[in-house]
């Protein structure tokens, strides 16, 4: 007997793979923990404390698992957080817990909050403790001073540019973006020309059924331009990957999750590690949000992330640090 | 009458000491006050410059302070000048020597934009 699962989205009126009422759903459960999943163009939510309903928890059932973490702004000690190496600690205790182990992990940036090398040290220090390889992006704060000089050093052995990359992983192909330099007074984030040409070049040879992750700090759709949450030149970049059938995009930068599905295109933002941020415009600027001290892990979090061969798109699930 | 005449030479030169005195004082109170304004504070708060925009004496020395939780830099948009990155409380200072309109941005939170006037 099938067990009726409660909050599936089974309206897809445009045939966009996308219900709009369970998509709100959806966006209003991240955070709290939520799992999305694309299946034969619908999207599937659940909330987190549902999953057993499922019989069997999709998420696990992956060829790849991997997990994203953002935001960790070492150095940070105010208020709204006094101990980002804890909450840090708390996100690794996180990722070493989960069932499906992950094979690595993406750091969409600010790593540090001031690019100071003791702030590197400590976030790799305390990543060490995944044993697990970490691929990074720079946020503004990894670049600060010297244009990014210290942060390829340490990250971008290999890397292109400002520190753009791609590399495989069991079929996925993933694509590290830098959007955090050179940015113009009252612009967004950037990837600028360089960057762009490599990436048309990057992703010419791919079969269009390879599933494409981009990951890179500030988000590559426009969030809320007010406070700067989008790239300029983004639209330029998602041309490049029209032609692929699953591409998920992965950013960090706004300290809160939020998922959007445009076409074949699902984009997430991860929670940080360190500090929540104000809902976009419910706030008269971005400045970090103090919460009382017994909320504070519930909206910090991480995000696992599996890939099912033959699926569309990538099961995206974001767990709080609570 | 010529006795007069006599007190009245002999009297200019004191006169002309008198405002001589009176407008060498006036002239330090005014240098004094050129002093103070010469010295401009520019507030960083809460994601934004305070005043935006500032008009300015040729001479003028700007400091902008940074009173949010989060860092922010000043950068002039044609590289006139440009701050090293300021933590909570640290400051910036530049003195302005040229006359012209000097726009400047957060090149951490670009949207973040002020601009100096300088008369």
């Amino acid at each position: 007997m099938t067990k009726k699962v409660k909050d599936q989205i089974l309206h897809d009126h445009n045939q966009d793979g996308i219900d709009r009422r369970g998509f709100l759903k959806c966006m209003a459960w991240a955070g709290t923990g939520a799992l999305c999943v694309m299946q034969g163009g619908v999207l599937k939510s659940y909330s987190l404390s549902r999953l057993s309903d499922l019989g069997a928890n999709a998420a696990a059932a992956g060829e790849l698992s991997f997990v994203q973490i953002s935001d960790s702004h070492m150095g940070f000690n105010k208020p709204a957080n006094p101990d980002v190496a804890g909450t840090l600690k708390a996100a690794v205790d996180k990722i070493n817990g989960l069932s499906n182990a992950p094979e690595f992990l993406l750091h969409t940036g600010d790593i540090s909050h001031l690019s100071k090398p003791e702030e590197f040290d400590t976030v790799d220090q305390i990543l060490k403790a995944t044993g697990k390889d970490v691929f990074f992006v720079p946020g503004e704060h990894d670049v600060l001073n010297d244009d990014g000089v210290q942060f390829r050093e340490r990250y971008g052995k290999g890397a292109k540019g400002a520190g753009w990359y791609s590399f495989e992983k069991k079929g996925v192909h993933f694509i590290g973006l830098v959007n955090v330099m050179n940015l113009k007074a009252g612009g967004l984030g950037a990837l600028g020309h360089e960057q762009l040409e490599w990436l048309e070049d990057d992703v010419k040879r791919l079969k269009h059924s390879t599933p494409i992750v981009v990951f890179a700090h500030i988000p590559l759709w426009t969030v809320y331009p007010e406070w700067g949450w989008g790239t300029d030149d983004s639209a330029q970049a998602l041309a490049y990957l029209k032609k692929f059938g699953s591409v998920t995009v992965l950013n960090g930068h706004i300290h809160q999750t939020m998922q959007k599905v445009e076409g074949n295109v699902t984009f997430h933002t991860a929670a940080s590690t360190a500090f929540p941020q104000p809902q976009p415009g419910k706030a008269d600027s971005p400045r970090p949000m103090k919460v009382p001290a017994e909320q504070l892990r519930s909206v910090l979090g991480i995000t696992d992330v599996n890939y099912v061969r033959g699926q569309q798109a990538l099961a995206v699930v974001d767990s709080s640090l609570a | 009458m010529r006795r007069r005449v006599w007190i009245l030479v002999l009297a200019a030169p004191v006169v002309a000491a008198a405002v001589l005195l009176i407008s060498s004082a006036r002239g330090l109170t005014a240098s004094a006050e050129q002093a103070q304004a010469s010295n401009v504070e520019v507030k960083i708060d809460n994601f934004s410059f305070g005043p935006a925009t500032l008009t300015v004496a040729a001479g003028t020395t700007v400091t902008w302070t940074n009173r949010d939780d989060i860092p922010h830099t000043v950068v002039s948009d044609d590289k006139v000048f440009k701050s090293k990155v300021l933590d909570t409380d640290e400051k910036f200072s530049f003195t302005f020597t040229k006359p012209g309109t000097y726009g400047y941005f957060c090149s951490i939170h670009p949207k973040m934009t002020g601009k100096v006037v300088v008369q």
